[in-house]
């Protein structure tokens, strides 16, 4: 009994017009669409129904991502996505012209810049868990440092919010670990980046809420690092593709070369849809 | 689409130009949120530029424009089912304006 073959997986299927591998995955793509069009939706929403000066992070002056994120470091790994599915498909235009050995340079190339992408986004996820926000309850004012203010109007009135940026510098703690408060060390006032880094201690009874700027940080950072956490895992699975087939691509080609370009095609066509979403992602989280 | 040898070597100079559009069009989408106009201009010019860009992406890089129309009509409905389900909730909001504000009352930083 001779082996089972799968059909049309170098042919084009007469339905189709494409291969099967081919169709697949413009299938796959088309429910990813749909993935990360719900958390498009989710954000939104959740920007549209924000209350004033809670958009992107509680004592917000205006409503853009800019204020908290790095938009340096996010066009940098613009450029590196951008670059990348240029050399993806690079990668497949050589195979495709029968020169295997640049096909798969390119592949590591798009690997590299991938990984360059994940390093950019290593930076910028720890600067936002490393950096906090603290809320009082009244006004707060200490060796020079005072808190900040914005007034939220709701049907009942203005409301205002002490709070303060900055940085944990120290956590005190009594003899049992009971947390006591904490040496913190505010931003510059804005205009006033070149100021004198000040650092106050404040008692863990006048604070109302300490966060990180992570997930938990406001309704914005939890979509920012959601949304653009599912992209980097994407961009890992992508990663773990592209490597298999620099290191297991010669034998396929040897024997069957347009089966193996087709295979980086598809990896190509994931890859440039990763593209695509960041690409939406950069204006919509960093921009607007 | 057409995959011979002869015709991706052809093909190699449009994708350093779509490249070469791509970082441009990255410098205006950066180069207008500097100039900080209306959130409205902003919101229009930023999602105007990226679907352009998505777009080069698409068409070019992943030659969705010589593919057959089954498979552009399939991706059509999906964006489409996108759309509708980003609006339908929008319709709602007048409804939960009570319930907003009922929460920005209780606004507590707690």
């Amino acid at each position: 009994m001779s082996a089972t073959v799968i059909p049309y997986d170098v042919k084009p299927h007469p339905l189709t017009g494409m291969y099967n591998g081919k169709f697949g995955i413009w299938l796959f793509l088309a429910s990813e669409i749909m993935l990360f069009g719900a958390l498009f939706s989710t954000y939104v929403l959740l920007r549209v129904g924000a209350p004033d000066g809670t958009w992107p992070i509680i004592g917000a002056e205006t409503t853009r991502g800019d204020q908290i994120l790095n938009v340096g470091l996010a066009a940098l790994n613009t450029a590196f996505l951008i670059t990348s599915s240029v050399t993806m498909v690079l990668a497949w235009a050589n195979l495709k012209m029968g020169d295997f050995k640049k096909g798969q340079t390119m592949l590591l190339v798009t690997v590299a810049l991938a990984g360059a992408f994940l390093v950019v986004k290593y930076f910028e996820y720890s600067s936002k868990l490393h950096h906090y926000a603290v809320t009082f309850d009244e006004h707060f004012e200490r060796d020079g440092v005072e808190s900040r203010t914005f007034k939220a109007s709701t049907d009942n009135g203005d409301r205002t919010i002490h709070y303060l940026w900055g940085h944990v510098e120290e956590t005190k703690k009594d003899s049992e670990g009971t947390i006591l408060g904490y040496v913190f060390a505010p931003d510059p006032e804005p205009g006033h980046e070149g100021a004198e880094h000040k650092k106050v201690e404040i008692q863990k009874s006048e604070i109302a809420r300490l966060t990180t700027w992570g997930p938990e940080g406001s309704s914005f950072l939890g979509c920012y690092f959601v949304i653009t956490g599912l992209h980097g895992l994407h961009i890992v699975g992508g990663i773990v593709v592209m490597l298999w087939f620099v290191l297991t691509g010669s034998k396929m080609w040897k024997s069957q070369p347009d089966k193996y370009a087709n295979r980086i095609e598809c990896t190509g066509l994931y890859w440039h849809f990763v593209d695509l979403v960041w690409i939406f992602l950069f204006p919509v989280l960093y921009l607007l | 689409m057409g995959s011979s040898a002869e015709e991706i070597r052809g093909h190699l100079k449009k994708y350093y130009m779509v490249f070469g559009a791509l970082l441009v069009l990255t410098g205006i989408t950066v180069a207008v949120a500097e100039m900080h106009v209306s959130i409205g201009m902003a919101v229009v010019i930023a999602l105007f530029v990226a679907s352009i860009k998505g777009s080069l992406v698409a068409c070019y890089f992943m030659h969705l424009m010589e593919e057959k129309s089954m498979l552009i009509w399939i991706l059509a409905m999906c964006v489409l089912f996108f759309l509708v389900l980003l609006l339908v909730p929008m319709f709602t909001i007048h409804e939960q304006d009570v319930g907003f504000m009922q929460r920005m009352n209780g606004l507590s930083p707690r």
